[in-house]
């Protein structure tokens, strides 16, 4: 569904991705981890169109989207939950929610999603009026994540959904995330939270400063030495 | 009752300058940048109209109207030449390129219609209406009256419709705005649009009240909306709305009971004084993150 290809990406004189390959299949689960700084964020925002890449090739379903601006890319069934969750907090939970199915035309279809949105984070739904700068951190992880539902994506990218967040929300994050793959949308995850990540991942890419290391199943990745070592704490 | 007549030409003064504090606040509110060129649109706007309605003979509201439509296009197009090509560059640059672009207007009014002033044909009956003892002029009620439907409308606007909502979401966010697939530079335009019509809408009320037309008559009243707009917190349309009302009816006051050389110095002590309490603006958002 998603295929990278020997993608190169600058900060002026910066390398910070040097040239990575990956894939993510249709109906998987698949986990960038690596620690803060290797260049898993910038990867995430090249995908979406917020970065160009100095070279290399970004496949959505065979389509070349590398050359195409990041607010036409929503368009064609990728949504992207950014990192620190980027909601927009001086605007209602609920307009939040209608700017996620902002590409969208089907009035009858956004209603029904933003129903299910309701249905799947029953906070969002108390809190419909709500300006979204005044609710809690796991709360505006959850608004980031319906909005992104909302724009009724074939692949969600999520950028560090536990970042900040207690362990027991972490926790219900990531049920949420298999929930959401069970029914149906592929999901990249970025993480630092490597045992959470590849607990739930299919299949998993280790990035290490701007550089794919290592490669292989959810489990493979979790029982690998350096992996533990390097992430896991042993 | 002379006190209540001040303030009522304060507040007459002051419509206009919340008309142009609009289109400052707006542009300053998505794209982050001043546009100090925005005072010369006004007179821009001010030269079509004149033209249309003393040369063309046009009905006032015809002329006007074209001149809405001359200013936006201008507006427009002075964002896609001279300012997206520097939408990654420092905010320096663009400022000095907006100061640019005020130049370059000045000097081309000044190359094509002449240095001289033009006298603005007299269009709003000098007429005034008694209200028990104090008289209001027809043209402080009209440009009143136009001020309030456009803070109505454009709170409206911004507000109720899709394209108001994701104008409110690329002033906070331009990143996370294009991720909803917004396209941020349609609305960039959109609001070079909106404040340069209006920029033509006050150019119209101010040669009502002031009838000259000269190339550098956009100079005055573009700072001191600007001031308005900060003075009500830059990037808040309720902000400099207020302002540009709050300014008028002090440069008036401070006309009628201090000095009238003087009154400029007094709008800008109490601005100095309004940012120092607040840094902000009265209706500025205190720049705070939740992580």
């Amino acid at each position: 569904m998603l295929k990278v290809e020997n993608l190169v990406v600058s900060y002026g004189m910066i390398e910070a991705i040097k040239g990575i390959s990956f894939e993510v299949n249709d109906g998987e689960i698949v986990t960038l981890i690596g620690a803060n700084g290797a260049g898993k964020t910038t990867t995430m925002h090249t995908i979406s169109g917020l970065l160009k890449p100095v070279s290399g090739a970004i496949y959505l379903d065979g389509t070349d989207i590398t050359k195409i601006p990041s607010h036409k890319i929503v368009s064609l069934g990728l949504a992207q939950v950014p990192e620190r969750r980027r909601v927009f907090s001086q605007e209602t939970v609920e307009e939040n929610l209608e700017l996620g199915a902002y590409t969208r035309r089907d009035k009858e279809e956004i209603a029904k999603d933003l129903e299910n949105v309701f249905e799947r984070f029953p906070r969002l739904r108390e809190r419909r009026r709500q300006l979204a700068g005044t609710l809690s951190g796991g709360e505006q992880q959850m608004l980031a994540m319906g909005r992104a539902l909302m724009a009724k994506p074939r692949i969600m990218l999520m950028d560090e959904p536990s970042m900040g967040l207690s362990p027991l929300l972490v926790h219900e994050i990531f049920r949420i995330i298999e929930e959401i793959n069970k029914q149906g949308t592929t999901v990249l995850l970025v993480e630092q939270n490597a045992k959470m990540a590849l607990g739930i991942a299919d299949r998993a890419y280790v990035l290490e400063t701007g550089k794919i290391t290592l490669e292989g199943t959810g489990e493979q990745l979790a029982n690998d030495e350096r992996v533990r070592k390097a992430y896991l704490g042993g | 009752m002379a006190f209540l007549s001040y303030l009522i030409n304060g507040l007459g003064l002051g419509s206009v300058y919340a008309i142009i504090a609009l289109g400052y606040t707006m542009v300053y509110g998505i794209a982050k940048m001043l546009n100090f060129a925005h005072g010369d649109v006004i007179m821009v706007g001010a030269y079509v109209t004149y033209f249309a309605l003393s040369l063309m003979k046009l009905p006032v509201l015809v002329s006007v109207l074209l001149a809405v439509a001359v200013s936006t296009l201008l507006g427009v197009t002075i964002e896609r030449l001279a300012y997206k090509p520097l939408r990654q560059a420092t905010s320096l640059s663009v400022l000095i390129t907006a100061i640019g672009v005020s130049y370059f207007l000045q000097n081309g009014a000044q190359l094509l219609w002449g240095s001289s002033t033009k006298v603005f044909p007299s269009v709003i009956s000098n007429g005034a209406l008694a209200l028990g003892g104090i008289s209001i002029s027809y043209l402080t009620l009209i440009t009143v009256f136009v001020c309030l439907a456009v803070m109505g409308c454009l709170t409206l606007f911004i507000n109720k419709t899709k394209t108001g909502k994701a104008m409110r979401a690329c002033s906070e966010d331009k990143g996370a705005a294009a991720l909803m697939g917004i396209n941020v530079n349609q609305i960039i335009s959109i609001t070079f649009a909106i404040g340069s019509g209006l920029a033509a809408i006050a150019a119209f009320l101010l040669c009502a009240t002031y009838p000259s037309v000269y190339p550098t008559l956009g100079s005055m009243p573009g700072i001191k909306a600007f001031t308005a707009a900060v003075f009500g917190g830059i990037g808040s349309i309720p902000g400099a709305f207020l302002g540009g009302l709050m300014l008028g009816i002090i440069e008036i006051l401070a006309k009628a009971y201090i000095s009238t050389q003087l009154s400029d110095a007094v709008v800008f002590a109490v601005l100095i004084i309004v940012l120092l309490i607040k840094p902000t603006g009265l209706l500025g958002r205190k720049l705070s993150e939740k992580v």
